[in-house]
């Protein structure tokens, strides 16, 4: 719920600011902008604003550092330089360069400008973007997560050292270690060679949903929910079925026995399509999509107390938002749990695919059916 | 205006498809109760691959 509250001040502001400037509401286009914002990658970490009673706007959250490759090389400086401004009004000199902040992104002023020229469609004219190695908040999600999964797997491993059960948070983890191992890796890697995979599918299942668990913070974290992300974690499976792809999982991907000369070509085409664009496209939108859209919901959902206020009242408004929100945040935190198991169980299965051995014993007779599978049905009957 | 209409039919689409895959797994569920780990997992995969093409779709059509 703090996020909603928070969410809620901050429009409610948005709205009261409004008012006050151009004396005209929109609502719908403030909760939109807002969604918006929030989706994208962001420079700085904002918790939550407010305007004081001298009708100063306050912003509470901190820093991150921006970090860019420009035409004059590394250039590094606190995102608080900016002010907070997001449309790029406000100009950063460093290294006799201008830099300003439009829509979350960084850019470049070409020399000698001053202030940034916008053509209809509101992109700068003389400004470029430039190479960004940025400290962002999608990063420093990533850092977290990444610290607090080393702190207690490397905890949870040690204390198999000395002892055969584990204490503390290690309880915790260990049934869901084991979860991974024998109802994920186990069936769909076989047991021949799912030791090897473990520790990446364990690795990628805590990743996935420790910050999907994290996105649902009021933190406002949305790291898997970046393209960016996503395809990284996809790339990372498509390289590891690839490279423990085996003889028989080339064969039948390139030169399929069992088929017809004539199609073999064309089912070849298909295959290679699938194993390097369809698989990895598959994973990497799911996890986007859904996560993404998970965010707008609730985002949306609260924002309804503001859009149905004029019909329903603050009471009825807000009890419709909160009602809907907190039962759409339950069903969040299943998709948090889904989404990981989802990814990590199709990863094995592509894993799977690519390592399953050939069993030789199963001749093909020279229509392409498995000999060997008729002659167990048939004794099924005897 | 034509996206959303086709954002519309891509949910009605899904929305048939994974009801066939629950009501489907919840028949052989009731069939054969002691399948019911393999018959979920099945569904699992089954409901993601047709969610993925689902949002592959919304993203593809809302531009």
């Amino acid at each position: 719920m703090g996020a909603a509250t928070l969410f809620a001040q901050e429009t409610e502001h948005h709205t009261q600011n409004k008012e006050q400037a151009e004396g005209i509401v929109d609502t719908k286009q403030e909760v939109d902008d807002y969604i918006q914002h929030h989706i994208k990658d962001s420079h700085d970490f904002s918790l939550f604003s407010y305007s004081n009673d001298a009708g100063e706007r306050k912003h509470v959250g901190f820093p991150l550092p921006v970090i860019i490759w420009s035409s004059k090389g590394l250039t590094a400086f606190m995102s608080s330089a900016f002010h907070h401004n997001d449309n790029g009004e406000v100009i950063v000199e460093r290294n006799g360069l201008r830099f300003a902040k439009i829509h979350s992104k960084i850019y470049e002023l070409e020399q000698g400008a001053t202030t940034v020229s916008f053509d209809e469609e509101h992109h700068a004219t003389n400004a470029g973007k430039l190479i960004d190695f940025s400290i962002t908040k999608s990063v420093v999600g990533i850092l977290i997560i990444g610290l607090l999964m080393f702190i207690w797997f490397y905890a949870l491993a040690r204390q198999y050292k000395t002892k055969k059960i584990p204490t503390g948070f290690g309880r915790v983890l260990e049934p869901l270690v084991l979860y991974v191992r024998d109802e994920i890796a186990r069936p769909n890697i076989g047991d021949k060679h799912y030791r090897k995979f473990t520790g990446y599918l364990l690795t990628v299942f805590f990743f996935i949903w420790l910050l999907n668990l994290a996105g649902l913070t009021p933190l406002g974290f949305n790291v898997t929910g970046q393209l960016a992300v996503t395809a990284a974690l996809a790339i990372f499976t498509l390289i590891i079925y690839t490279a423990s792809g085996n003889k028989d999982y080339w064969r039948h991907m390139l030169w399929m026995p069992g088929v017809p000369i004539l199609v073999r070509p064309v089912l070849a085409i298909i295959e290679i399509a699938g194993a390097f664009l369809i698989k990895p496209f598959a994973l990497l939108v799911r996890l986007f999509a859904n996560i993404t859209a998970g965010h707008i919901v609730v985002m949306s959902l609260i924002a309804v107390m503001f859009t149905l206020r004029q019909d329903l009242g603050v009471v009825g408004s807000s009890f419709i938002s909160i009602l809907l929100s907190i039962l759409i945040t339950l069903i969040e935190l299943l998709v948090a749990f889904l989404q990981a198991y989802i990814f990590t169980m199709l990863s094995a299965l592509f894993i799977g695919m690519a390592v399953a051995e050939h069993d030789h014993e199963h001749q093909h007779d020279q229509n392409g059916h498995d000999v060997s599978d008729a002659e167990d049905v048939r004794g099924d009957y005897i | 205006m034509y996206n959303l209409i086709g954002a519309g039919l891509i949910v009605i689409g899904a929305g048939i498809g994974l009801g066939q895959i629950g009501g489907k797994a919840m028949e052989g569920i009731a069939r054969q109760p002691e399948a019911t780990g393999k018959i979920q997992t099945a569904m699992i995969i089954v409901a993601a691959l047709l969610e993925g093409l689902a949002f592959g779709a919304l993203i593809l059509g809302k531009n």
